[in-house]
């Protein structure tokens, strides 16, 4: 056998290798849009549906049927911020619309811009639970020491799994703009997370 | 370019002289394999270090040795240097010493490359460990790197990330050279179906490591820029998605456990036969299930993340996935008994070493069954039974293999026999220990005890401690494998071309030490000299 003939062979070999790699190290950043598409259309992962107030109550529903809907607020250990709900839970008939408040108080000295990140558990029930207002659908701007009450109206879909009983609500508030605790020691200028 | 240095090699057959020619600058298969598998037994040596002290501080409840930071950063950085400075690279310096040798191959496709991939590893290393004696300390964050805790580690995470980018490229430049290898070199006469399933194995785990190793070096690029360049890939505040992250890692981290096995199937799968003195049972079945497996390792990843909050549906699909792989795997356990069954069996320390293999590579795979039912895996998810798990498929299942694939091999690379006697004292010390070491461990996972902390209730001090002894004892047992090693290398009892009486395969019709070059010639194969080669 020819050293030439192996050595062509090889090449054609090395270059569909290599090929195979750089499809698959762009694969890996491929993934970021796909999971989003996928968790969007499937609904899973907590990201909730979006619906405007006039599509709400257009559909019959069990008036007698209730679910709990449980409220959680967290804040991310970069921002400077109280946050909780108004009430811990309550129960809701699926189909109808719902108002909540949350608490939020800027702890810092400085204007701080926060972002509330939603989700909702479990999974399967996210796609069911839509949003007409709420505060998580912009930035929020807090003056030093300011304090809001920041409402949230719902609709829980009556299309909802009959095995659901209890679904909760989580609110996790992340810094925008402003300073992190860090940075407010170190008197650095304003940072920003985020993109 | 490649070639051009094996030609000149062909006018005559001796080593090149000076440590710079012969070591640092070789383009030569066996060299470069000697070369990965001190390289990994060095790091065998240091990530087991650890290890111990990781015991030592696990010993008795409280802190006493280590405090919880540096307990973080010792597994972390264990982890990194067993999967991927000792096991890889032993693999990896197997298929270097065996492939161009089982094929008929004067060398591997790409000699010079063959260099950079091994000399990269060594950087790789130098960079990862150098985050010890940093101000913050080494990676903390577990192996796997999630964040949003890794993220907020210092400038380490800089240099792991640099330093996995290192490994990937070199294995990916191994993966490739093998392929290349397997493909384009073998000699006139070996067909596919009678390649020895070392290289049948080897060929199959590199086309996953070139397949997976970029989706981790995509993860830890994403890593870098979150941390270091404002992108949100995986940080929630800015719109990005933690979990994602667990997708993309496993989506690299359940092929990475093929690759980290499957070479040691294709050496289980020489040994036996050679010492049952059958030939092996359903060669072909042995392939396809070996094609199987990394088909399906796929699309199970999501079985380590069970307890995110997936659907109802991704948690059965990825059970019963998971589950299939039990097939497979199953096919070559039973092939391995059929081999010895009814056999003349001999029990020489590469043998004891194969079945010892069997036997609790087995449990761990039972053990993945267990923590591959989704609603029992709420139960063991991130505790000590996964700890247990592990370390049964990974250290009674890879690196038995690599010490039995040693010992199976020594006497054709050094030309001397080992010390039997010594061999089996390194044998039972460890095998008895490492159960004792990692048996316990399934125990305290099922109480309850959590993966990754320095200290634990009281509860669980008895198998600790149990385990804690056996750590040692089987650690320790290790530097009589460097003492026999090294003892072979020196001299011992002259070894025969055949050195086994039931080996069969081409690298023992070449002298004991194997000569610097082999198979210069391309002369076709003979049967008679293949495992394999009837027709199946
Ligand atoms: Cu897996």
């Amino acid at each position: 056998m020819s050293q030439r003939h192996v050595d062509k062979k090889a090449r054609k070999t090395i270059g569909v290798t290599l090929g195979v790699t750089v499809l698959m190290f762009g694969f890996a950043f491929a993934l970021v849009p796909l999971y989003n598409v996928f968790c969007e259309i499937t609904g899973i992962n907590g990201k909730t549906g979006r619906v405007s107030a006039s599509e709400v109550n257009q559909r019959d529903f069990d008036p007698n049927r209730t679910v709990v809907v449980q409220f959680d607020g967290t804040v991310n250990s970069a921002l400077p911020w109280q946050f909780h709900p108004r009430q811990v839970s309550m129960e809701v008939v699926p189909g109808k619309l719902y108002t909540t408040e949350f608490f939020a108080k800027n702890l810092a000295d400085r204007p701080v811009v926060g972002q509330a990140v939603p989700s909702v558990a479990p999974g399967e029930a996210s796609l069911y639970f839509n949003k007409t207002e709420c505060f998580c659908f912009t930035e929020q701007t807090l003056q030093p020491h300011e304090e809001v009450w920041m409402p949230v109206t719902f609709r829980v879909s009556p299309d909802l799994p009959e095995d659901v009983h209890v679904m909760t609500l989580s609110y996790t508030f992340f810094n925008k703009g402003g300073l992190t605790p860090a940075q407010e020691k170190a008197g650095q200028g304003s940072h920003a997370t985020g993109r | 370019m490649s070639h051009a240095t094996t030609h000149e090699h062909d006018h005559h057959d001796e080593k090149p002289k000076g440590f710079v020619k012969r070591w640092l600058l070789t383009t030569n298969h066996k060299d470069i394999g000697t070369l990965y598998l001190i390289f990994a037994l060095i790091m065998f040596f240091i990530g087991g270090a650890m290890a111990l002290i990781i015991r030592l501080e696990l010993f008795q409840p409280g802190l006493q040795f280590v405090q919880p930071d540096f307990f973080n950063q010792l597994t972390t950085v264990h982890a990194l240097a067993m999967i991927f400075g000792a096991v890889m690279p032993a693999f990896v310096g197997l298929a270097n010493w065996m492939i161009p040798m089982m094929i008929g191959a004067p060398d591997m496709a790409l000699p010079r490359m063959n260099n950079w991939s091994f000399w990269i590893m060594p950087f790789a290393f130098a960079i990862l460990l150098s985050t010890f004696f940093m101000d913050g300390g080494a990676p903390a964050a577990g192996w796997t790197m999630y964040p949003p805790l890794v993220l907020q580690g210092g400038k380490n995470v800089a240099f792991m990330v640099f330093a996995i980018h290192l490994m990937g490229i070199s294995s990916i430049m191994g993966a490739i050279n093998i392929i290349a290898t397997v493909l384009n070199m073998r000699a006139p006469g070996m067909d596919f179906l009678k390649m020895p399933l070392f290289v049948w194995t080897w060929l199959i785990t590199a086309f996953l490591l070139i397949a997976v190793m970029p989706v981790l070096a995509g993860a830890v690029t994403m890593i870098l820029t979150d941390h270091y360049f404002g992108t949100s890939f995986f940080n929630a505040a800015g719109g990005g998605d933690p979990v994602l992250y667990q997708h993309i890692f496993w989506f690299f981290g359940h092929p990475e456990v093929y690759i980290l096995i499957l070479p040691a199937f294709g050496v289980i799968s020489e040994i036996i036969p050679a010492f049952a003195r059958k030939p092996l049972f359903g060669y072909t079945a042995m392939v396809y299930a070996t094609a199987s497996i990394a088909f399906l390792s796929f699309i199970v990843w999501a079985h380590h993340m069970f307890t995110v909050g997936m659907p109802l549906g991704g948690e059965l699909f990825f059970m019963y996935a998971t589950m299939l792989i039990a097939i497979p795997t199953g096919v070559k356990i039973f092939n391995w008994v059929s081999t010895m069954w009814q056999g003349a069996m001999t029990f020489e320390a590469p043998m004891l070493w194969a079945i010892a293999f069997v036997v609790l590579f087995t449990i761990g795979g039972f053990s993945g069954i267990m923590l591959a039912i989704a609603p029992a895996d709420f139960q063991y998810h991130d505790t000590y039974f996964v700890v247990a798990h592990f370390h049964y498929v990974l250290v009674t299942g890879a690196v038995f293999a690599i010490i039995a694939a040693v010992y199976y091999w020594l006497p054709k690379w050094t030309g001397h026999m080992y010390d039997e006697k010594l061999a089996k004292w390194h044998f039972w010390l460890s095998v008895i220990s490492v159960n004792v070491l990692f048996f316990p461990q399934h125990f305290l996972g099922l109480a309850g005890m959590p993966r990754r902390i320095p200290d634990y209730a009281t509860q669980f001090v008895e198998f600790n401690m149990i385990s804690s002894i056996g750590a040692f004892v089987f650690g320790f047992s290790q530097l009589l494998f460097v003492y026999l090693v090294w003892k072979t290398a020196k001299g011992g009892e002259k070894a025969s071309s055949r050195v086994w009486k039931g080996a069969k395969g081409l690298e023992w019709t070449v002298p004991s030490p194997a000569p610097h070059h082999t198979f210069q010639d391309n002369a076709p194969v003979n049967d008679a000299d293949l495992a394999h080669g009837s027709a199946h």
